[in-house]
């Protein structure tokens, strides 16, 4: 019977993982509840298979780029505490944060969101989207839709947009300046009810 | 010395006996025989009140409990952890787009690609990781209170000693007094309904051997119920279905079954099973015509087409009753309903099954218990209650195919029970995702695109 804090005391380092995401408890409650719901097999950490159970990802022509987010270079398994970390980046800016110089940047600010973003794109993490990652990302988003030409179009004239120093691929920095004025802060948050 | 023993040794013997006899009596006074005629003393209504008053009292308590030690007491949100916007993508993008150049709308629109365009994707994606539609269907309903049950307290906390002692006996009434109550009378309505039926099997074919039989269906079913504590409202009784139809219900447990037989009779459609459930249903078909397929028979579609409209000809025989999600449903939605019992070209009456949570939670999670320990959580519940409601009778319109149909009858299931409508198909508790609704998203994304694309090249 006890109380819900049982459930609170299961998950090791909670306090760290409060601090770093900013989630509240009741928050991470929620997300370890929904955790164990998606790690079919109770192993205590999720694999790839585990999200393809998430029909509504299944439909998300990036679906599998999203997926692929969670899992950090070669590995294989996600734990709660990075589930909840790269679930973090959705939280919405914290207005009246004070900003310290020396704390690390926040999960959720603009630059994390954008990092995020850039990172769907450069699959190969060089630093740079390339014209063939931008095409890639195209063919998913776009499929049988349209031509390839079209496609390749698109992508070209993308490039030429935001492709500041000419080396035909958008880097970081490219990509952030291209998005000056697009209101990320909104699009990229989830309103988490308490 | 052994003369002392003796006396002490009959008195309890004595006691054993009588409390055994009026045990029984009682069970059948109050029980059985009103089974049998299908009348209610009223008891299990005023039974339920009083739990209700209960629970009200305890999760006052606690809600007072937790404002005086000043925690915020956490209270589940049905609709999940993230509140969803009800944009479209396409608005979405144009949203997003109209933020980035507001300057540039008045000069054509010239919307085309943009970088941020992933993030529309991307944040619906990542928000269907946290909380999706199908998921959380197959999953336990959350409560807004607490009814004594620990299955259910998993988000409630802060119980004082009063609570606890509330709680410690509601456990003891429960598996103590109401379990033992419960399990003979399964035992007994299981019983009869094999015996009977095996017994009436061997009457020749006819008026009577039809009236006996659905009589003792009906008595063992309503056994079945008390045996679970069903506390049944039946809505609209005069759209019952009729011989030569097939009936339709939305499917949330095994015990579906137990509450629509109880006040009708039905041909019941099936797989073959053994043990147990096999030597119930051999015993039932000899008593009225029910449908079981071979295992290996249910693959073939056409002979499960051909074996349902043949019952249904013929008008001697009792409705179908047929639960055409396929699978067990939490009760707050109804999936998708897949088409083979459409096609057959029959009356379909539909009947919504709506349980209350708040006495026990009827939701078979197969993944999570299996039968036994299922029905031994039902019969250790409070009570299960439940809203049956029968529909008037739907028939296939000339030009709407099985699907239509099919989507109109569960459209009318859902809104009299209070379910949200799903268009997802229930398999997807096991199974992939078509290919066709991805394409739906391309599509949808495409024209955002394409078409400004021809928009420019015209001009």
């Amino acid at each position: 019977m006890g109380s819900s804090n049982s459930t609170l005391s299961k998950i090791p380092n909670l306090g760290r993982l409060i601090e770093e995401t900013g989630f509240t408890p009741a928050h991470i409650k929620r997300l370890y509840k929904r955790f164990q719901a998606l790690d079919k097999g109770n192993k205590g950490y999720l694999s790839p298979q585990d999200f393809g159970s998430v029909k509504e990802l299944a439909t998300n022509p990036i679906g599998d780029r999203i997926i692929g987010a969670f899992f950090s270079q070669g590995q294989e398994t996600v734990d709660f505490h990075s589930f909840v970390r790269i679930l973090a980046h959705f939280r919405p800016l914290d207005k009246n944060r004070a900003k310290r110089p020396d704390s690390p940047e926040p999960i959720n600010s603009r630059i994390s969101k954008l990092r995020f973003a850039f990172q769907l794109y450069d699959q190969d993490n060089d630093g740079k989207i390339s014209r063939d990652e931008l095409l890639q990302v195209l063919r998913t988003m776009l499929e049988m839709q349209v031509t390839e030409e079209q496609l390749e179009s698109i992508a070209d004239r993308t490039i030429q947009e935001a492709d500041l120093d000419g080396d035909n691929a958008i880097s970081f920095d490219e990509f952030r300046k291209s998005l000056e004025k697009v209101n990320i802060e909104h699009k990229m948050s989830s309103r988490f009810l308490h | 010395m052994a003369w002392y023993i003796f006396p002490l040794n009959n008195l309890l013997c004595m006691l054993l006996g009588i409390s055994f006899t009026v045990w029984f009596t009682l069970l059948l006074v109050f029980i059985i025989v009103p089974a049998i005629f299908g009348v209610s003393f009223g008891i299990r209504r005023l039974y339920m009140k009083t739990l209700l008053k209960i629970f009200e009292w305890a999760t006052l308590r606690m809600e007072r409990g937790a404002k005086e030690r000043n925690h915020p007491l956490y209270k589940p949100y049905s609709n999940g952890i993230i509140a969803k916007e009800p944009t479209s993508l396409e608005e979405e993008i144009q949203e997003v787009r109209r933020s980035a150049s507001p300057r540039e709308l008045g000069s054509g629109g010239a919307a085309e690609f943009d970088v941020s365009d992933i993030f529309c994707f991307c944040r619906r994606g990542v928000e269907s990781i946290v909380d999706d539609e199908v998921t959380k269907r197959f999953s336990a309903e959350e409560l807004e209170f607490w009814n004594l049950l620990t299955r259910s307290s998993c988000h409630f906390q802060h119980l004082s000693l009063r609570l606890t002692v509330l709680w410690g006996l509601g456990v003891f009434i429960r598996y103590g007094f109401l379990l033992p109550l419960r399990v003979t009378l399964a035992f007994t309505g299981v019983g009869l309904l094999v015996v009977l039926t095996t017994v009436v099997g061997f009457l020749p074919s006819g008026r009577l051997k039809n009236a006996l039989s659905e009589k003792i269906h009906l008595m063992c079913y309503r056994i079945c119920a008390r045996a679970l504590t069903a506390i049944i409202t039946y809505h609209d009784s005069e759209n019952k279905p009729k011989n030569g139809g097939i009936c339709v219900a939305n499917h949330t447990s095994p015990i579906d079954v137990i509450i629509l037989a109880s006040d009708g009779c039905y041909a019941m459609v099936g797989q073959v099973h053994g043990g147990l459930m096999g030597i119930i249903q051999r015993a039932m078909v000899k008593a009225c015509p029910h449908i079981w397929f071979e295992r290996s028979e249910v693959k073939d579609r056409h002979l499960v087409a051909k074996r349902l409209s043949d019952h249904v000809e013929d008008r001697t025989k009792l409705p179908i009753l047929i639960f055409p999600e396929g699978t067990c449903i939490n009760n707050t939605s109804v999936m998708m309903f897949k088409k083979g019992s459409f096609e057959i070209g029959s009356t379909v009456y539909p009947v919504a099954i709506k349980y209350d949570p708040r006495f026990g939670d009827a939701f078979w999670n197969s993944s999570k218990f299996g039968m036994v320990a299922y029905l031994l959580r039902m019969m250790s519940s409070w009570a299960i209650v439940c809203s049956v409601w029968y529909l008037p009778p739907m028939q296939r319109e000339d030009g709407e195919d099985a699907v239509q149909f099919a989507n109109r009858v569960k459209a009318a299931i859902a809104r009299k029970g209070g379910l949200v409508d799903l268009l997802w198909d229930g398999g997807l508790k096991r199974g992939k995702v078509k290919d066709v609704f991805k394409e739906e998203q391309q599509k949808l994304y495409s024209k955002t695109l394409v078409g400004n694309h021809e928009d420019r090249g015209r001009s």
